[in-house]
C-alpha cells in the first residue's frame, strides 16, 4: 500500500471549498488533503474525470482550469478557487456534443474510452489557442495523455476533423 | 470471393457505446458509487519467497471503522483460485511465493482506515532462497508444462550437409498490459449467502468460478457482472479472478458492499504480464530457399503460479515455426515456475516471443541465401492444401500469400529495399518484414471452454436485447455483435441493444480471448436469431411488413419472440504426445512491413511506417477492424522498442508510467491497416476474428528493418538506443563492418 491512500476517505480534517465547475458555483466539504480529482469524483459527483495513476503520468485525469489543461490528480482544489474548472461533463454545451466529442464518436476514436475525457480536454485547450494545428502540434499537445487501445491515430484524426469543422463554423458565423 | 449479400455486416456502423464514452457518462467500476460501500485493501508480501512465521490481525480488528480483517484461515470455501492447475491461493497461507502476493484483506469505512489497518497487521517472515532466473528454474526441474511437436525427422534432415542452416538464441522481455483503467471490483452481498461481483474484467465466468470456490457457494449464488472496462489485452483475463474472490470474501464477511480498486503501482506490481521468453532455434533450407527443417527450444518464465501459462505455452509451441510449409519440425517447449509475479494471458498469448525468434531466423536465412526476405516467405508460404507443423491440413480460407502481396504493394517493398540500402549518412532508413499466423479460438487444450451462448429478447416496440457471455473491452464487441444480430434478424441495427455481460443471463460462454468473440458469440446470436425468425415467418408470411410491423403482428398473434442460442465449434483432434493434429479450428494470417530510421550515432530508432496486413475473413466493421490493427501495432512497437521491466530480488522496480514507458502520441508512425477477406465458412458471414494478430509480428519486422538500416542483428528486444548503440559498436569493432 502506498501513502497516497491516506488521501481518500478519511476522518481527517475537512475544509470548505468553493469551486466554479462547468459554469456552476459549487461548495463542498472535503478532507484537506484531497486532490481536485478526488473532490470532483467523490464529492461533486462528477466521475467523468478518470484516474489511471494518480501520479501525474497518464493524463487521463486532465481537466481545464482557467482554460489551461491541468492534471487534476496533482492539483489541490484551493489552487482553483476563483477560476473556472471544466471537466468532460462540461464540454457539451446545452446538450449538444462539442465538435470534438462528435468527431471522436464518428471516427471510432474511443475504444475502451477510459483515456478519452483527458484527450478531449487537452484537445479543447489546444484548439482554443490554435484553430489550425498541424498533426505534430496535436501530438505535442496530447503527448501527456496515454492511450493503450487505439494506437492514437483515430484520436489525432478526430482532433483534426473537429478543428476543421470548428473553423468552418467560425467562418460561416463571420460571413 | 463469395458475395455474402449482407446489408449491415461489413458497414462502418457507429459504436453504440461511443456517446457515453465521449460524454464521460460511461460508468467504469470506480465510478459506481454504491451507497455505504466499504474500502477494501490487500496486505502484500514484500518478499519473493518466505515462510509466514507470524500473522496477527487482532489489533487491526479493533480499530474503529475497520469492518473485517481476513486471512487464509477465514476463507469459508477453498483457498485456491480454480484455474488450469489450481495452485494459486486467494490468500497466502504458510508461504509467500512472489513479491506482492496477497496475505491478508481488510475492509474499512474509508481508504485511510483501510491503509491504517494494513499497517497494524503484525506479520513476520522467514526468508527463503528464491528462484528468480528461468534457466535456473529449468535446471531445478521446476517445469509447469512441457509440450512438443514432432514432424518428420529433423535430425537426419539437419545431417544432410547440403542445407543452409542458421541458428540463434532470442530473448524477449516482460510486457505490461498497461490498460489505462487499473483493475477494480465491487462485491455486494446478495442477502442469501452469495455475493454479486461487479468489475473490470474480460472473463466473468472465470471470476464466477473463483468467487463460488472461495465462498463455498453455488455458482448461481456467485453472480458476476462486467462493468464498462477500461482496456484488457489479456490482463483482465485470468488475473481479475484474484481481486474478484477477495472482494467477495470481504463483502461476505461484512455483509456490506466493498470496493477494491488497485492503485497503478499495485496493479503493475502484482497483476499478470507477458511472459519473458528465451528461444533457441535452428532453421535449415535448401540453397534455393526451400525450408526443410526447423528445431525449436522454447522457454517461458511463468512466475509463481500456473494461471494460464500451460495454454499460453501451447499456442507458442504449435505456431513456433511460422506460417510456412516445413516437412521436418521438432519443437520442445517448457514454462517454468519462479518466485516472481505470475505471468498470464496477453494479446498474442505465447506467440510474440517465439515469432520474434522464428521471423528473425527467416530474415537471417534470407541474408545467408542472398534472397529477398519477401521472396523467401512467398516461396514457403502456407496455402490451401498445405499442412501446418502439427499436420493440420488447411483446406480453405488461407489468405497468407495475398497478405504478403498486399503489404509489399502498400509499402513499395522492392523499391524501398533498394533505395534505403543506399542511405549513407548517420541517420539511415531500413525496411523489414515479418509474418505470423494465429489459430483462432481456444484450441486443442481449451476446447471444453469453447461453446458460447446468447439470449435474444424482442420487445413489443421491435427493440432487441442481446445478452452474451463475452465482454466489450474496447475492441468493439458491442458494435460487431449488434451488426450480426441486426443482419440475422433482419432488423435495423439501431434497435439492437447488447447489454452488459452477466453470468445469470447466459450459460458459461468461456472467456473473451483468443480473438474468438466475433465468431463464437456471433454464431450463438445467429442461432438464437434463426429461432426467432422461425417463430415469425408463419405469422408474417410474405406480407412485406417492416420489422416493427412484423413484431407488432407477432404480439397481436401472441407469438413470443425470445430465444437462447448456443454455438459449438467443429470438433478437433490433437495428440499431445506427438504434437500432431488440429491445434486450432482455423487460422488468421498476418504480415507487417515496417520502415524505420536509425540514428547510428545515438542508437535511436524511430518507426516511420507500418503496413499491417491481416487475413481475418469477412470484416464485420472496417472501423473497429482498423482500430484493432492500429492499437495492436502500436503495442507491438512498444514491445519492440521501449517496453521492459527491471526486477531486483523479484521486485519490479519500474511500476509507474514514468518508469515503464509506453508509446505516446508523439511515437506513432503512419499505419496502414490492410484487411484481406478470405471468408471462413463456419464463421458468421465468413468472419475469423482479429483481436490479437496485430501485435504479434511487429517486433521482428522492426529488428529486420534495423538490420536493413544499420547492419546489426538484435537477438533481444526491446531495441533501446543503448542496445542498438552497443550492437553498432560491436559491429564496428568486428571484422565484417559492411552494410548488408
Ligand atoms: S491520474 Fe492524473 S495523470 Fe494519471
Ligand atoms: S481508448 Fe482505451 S485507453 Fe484509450
Amino acid at each position: 500500500m502506498n501513502d497516497r491512500s491516506n488521501r481518500r476517505g478519511g476522518l481527517l480534517e475537512k475544509a470548505r471549498i468553493r469551486l466554479r465547475v462547468n459554469g456552476e458555483e459549487r461548495e463542498v466539504l472535503a478532507p484537506v488533503h484531497h486532490t481536485l480529482l478526488e473532490v470532483l469524483r467523490e464529492e461533486l459527483g462528477l466521475p467523468g474525470t478518470k484516474h489511471g495513476c494518480e501520479l501525474g503520468e497518464c493524463g487521463t485525469c486532465t481537466v481545464l482550469v482557467g482554460g489551461q489543461p491541468v492534471l487534476s490528480c496533482l492539483t489541490l482544489p484551493v489552487e482553483c478557487e476563483g477560476r473556472e474548472v471544466t471537466t468532460v461533463e462540461g464540454l457539451a454545451a446545452g446538450g449538444a456534443l462539442h465538435p470534438l466529442q462528435q468527431a471522436f464518436a464518428e471516427l471510432g476514436s474511443a475504444q475502451c474510452g477510459y483515456c478519452i475525457p483527458g484527450f478531449l480536454l487537452s484537445a479543447a485547450a489546444l484548439l482554443r489557442e490554435r484553430p489550425s494545428p498541424t498533426r505534430q502540434e496535436i501530438a505535442e499537445a496530447t503527448a501527456g495523455n496515454l492511450c493503450r487501445c487505439t494506437g492514437y491515430l483515430k484520436i489525432l484524426e478526430a482532433i483534426e476533423l473537429a478543428a476543421a469543422r470548428m473553423r468552418s463554423r467560425m467562418e460561416n458565423a463571420s460571413d | 470471393m463469395e458475395d455474402t449479400g449482407t446489408t449491415v455486416v461489413g458497414e462502418r456502423v457507429r459504436r453504440p457505446d461511443a456517446p457515453d464514452k465521449v460524454k464521460g457518462t460511461a460508468l467504469y467500476i470506480d465510478d459506481l458509487a454504491l451507497s455505504g460501500s466499504l474500502w477494501g485493501a490487500v496486505l502484500r508480501s514484500p518478499h519473493a519467497h518466505a515462510r509466514i512465521t507470524r500473522l496477527d490481525v487482532a489489533r487491526a480488528r479493533t480499530i474503529p471503522g475497520v469492518r473485517a480483517v481476513l486471512t487464509a484461515r477465514d476463507i469459508p470455501g477453498r483457498n485456491l483460485i480454480p484455474m488450469i492447475q489450481s495452485d494459486w491461493p486467494v490468500l497466502a497461507a504458510e508461504f509467500v511465493r512472489h513479491v506482492g502476493e496477497a496475505v491478508a484483506l481488510v475492509a474499512a469505512e474509508s481508504r485511510d482506515l483501510a491503509a491504517e489497518a494494513l499497517r497494524t497487521i503484525a506479520v513476520e517472515y522467514e526468508r527463503l532462497p528464491a528462484l528468480l532466473d528461468m534457466e535456473e528454474a529449468l535446471r531445478a526441474g521446476e517445469v509447469m508444462a512441457h509440450w512438443k511437436v514432432r514432424r518428420g525427422d529433423v535430425q537426419s534432415a539437419l545431417g544432410r550437409g547440403d542445407l543452409v542452416v542458421v541458428e540463434g538464441t532470442y530473448r524477449t522481455p516482460y510486457q505490461e498490459h498497461a490498460y489505462i483503467e487499473p483493475n477494480g471490483m465491487i462485491g455486494v452481498p446478495d442477502g442469501r449467502g452469495g455475493v454479486i461481483v461487479y468489475g473490470s474484467m474480460q472473463c466473468p465466468f472465470y471470476v464466477q468460478k473463483a468467487v463460488a470456490s472461495a465462498l463455498g457457494c453455488d455458482l448461481a449464488r456467485a453472480r458476476v457482472v462486467q462493468t464498462v472496462t477500461g482496456g484488457g489485452f489479456g490482463g483482465k483475463e485470468d488475473a481479475p479472478s484474484a481481486p474478484g474472490a477477495q472482494v467477495a470474501l470481504l463483502a461476505h464477511a461484512t455483509g456490506r458492499p466493498v470496493r477494491l480498486i488497485l492503485s497503478r503501482e499495485e496493479d503493475m506490481a502484482v497483476m499478470s504480464k507477458r511472459h519473458p521468453g528465451r528461444v533457441r532455434m535452428r532453421t535449415a533450407a535448401t540453397r534455393d530457399g526451400e525450408l526443410v527443417a526447423v528445431e525449436v527450444d522454447y522457454l517461458l518464465d511463468g512466475g509463481a503460479y500456473a494461471t494460464l501459462s500451460p495454454v499460453v505455452l501451447f499456442r507458442g509451441t504449435v505456431h513456433a515455426c511460422g506460417p510456412y510449409r516445413i516437412p521436418n519440425a521438432r519443437v520442445e517447449s517448457r514454462v517454468v515456475r519462479t518466485h516472481k509475479v505470475p505471468c498470464g494471458a496477453f494479446r498474442g498469448f505465447g506467440e510474440p516471443q517465439v515469432v520474434f525468434a522464428c521471423e528473425s531466423q527467416m530474415d537471417r536465412l534470407a541474408e545467408r541465401l542472398g534472397m529477398d526476405p519477401l521472396m523467401l516467405r512467398l516461396k514457403n508460404a502456407l496455402g490451401e492444401g498445405d499442412e501446418t507443423i502439427t499436420g493440420h491440413k488447411l483446406t480453405s480460407s488461407v489468405g497468407f500469400r495475398d497478405v504478403l502481396d498486399r503489404v509489399a504493394a502498400s509499402s513499395d517493398w522492392s523499391r524501398k529495399r533498394a533505395e534505403y540500402a543506399r542511405d549513407a549518412g548517420p541517420v539511415r532508413r531500413g525496411i523489414g518484414l515479418a509474418a505470423c499466423y494465429y489459430g483462432v479460438g481456444l484450441g486443442a487444450l481449451g476446447k471444453h471452454l469453447n461453446p458460447a451462448g446468447a439470449s435474444l429478447v424482442v420487445a413489443g416496440d421491435g427493440s432487441v436485447t442481446v445478452a452474451v457471455g463475452t465482454t466489450e473491452i474496447g475492441q468493439g464487441m458491442i458494435t460487431v455483435l449488434s451488426q450480426i444480430a441486426a443482419e440475422a434478424l433482419g432488423c435495423p441495427v439501431e434497435l439492437v441493444h447488447v447489454v452488459e455481460p452477466d453470468t445469470s443471463r447466459v450459460p458459461d460462454s468461456g472467456p473473451t480471448v483468443a480473438s474468438r468473440t466475433t465468431v463464437m458469440s456471433g454464431n450463438a446470436i445467429r442461432d438464437a436469431a434463426a429461432k426467432i425468425r422461425a417463430a415469425m415467418e408463419p405469422v408474417i408470411a410474405d406480407s412485406g411488413l417492416s420489422w416493427r410491423e412484423a413484431v407488432a403482428l407477432c404480439a397481436q398473434k401472441q407469438v413470443g419472440l425470445a430465444a437462447h442460442g448456443w454455438a459449438v465449434p467443429p470438433a478437433i483432434t490433437f495428440d499431445l504426445e506427438t504434437g500432431q493434429g488440429e491445434a486450432y479450428m482455423y487460422y488468421t494470417f498476418s504480415a507487417n512491413v515496417v520502415e524505420v530510421e536509425v540514428d547510428t550515432e545515438t542508437g535511436e530508432t524511430r518507426a516511420l511506417a507500418v503496413h499491417s496486413g491481416h487475413d481475418t475473413g469477412k470484416v464485420i466493421n472496417p472501423t473497429t477492424g482498423e482500430g484493432q490493427v492500429e492499437g495492436g501495432v502500436v503495442q507491438g512497437l512498444g514491445y519492440a522498442l521501449v517496453e521492459e521491466h527491471a526486477l531486483k530480488d523479484g521486485r519490479i522496480l519500474n511500476d509507474q508510467f514514468s518508469t515503464y514507458i509506453i508509446p505516446t502520441p508523439l511515437d506513432v508512425p503512419e499505419i496502414r491497416p490492410i484487411l484481406v477477406e478470405h471468408p471462413y465458412a463456419w464463421g458468421p458471414y465468413g468472419a475469423k476474428g482479429l483481436g490479437e494478430t496485430p501485435v504479434i509480428a511487429v517486433a521482428p519486422a522492426v529488428t529486420a528493418a534495423i538490420h536493413h538500416a544499420a547492419g546489426i542483428r538484435l537477438d533481444e528486444i526491446p531495441a533501446t538506443p543503448e542496445r542498438v548503440w552497443a550492437a553498432l559498436q560491436a559491429k564496428n569493432a568486428g571484422p565484417t563492418a559492411s552494410r548488408p
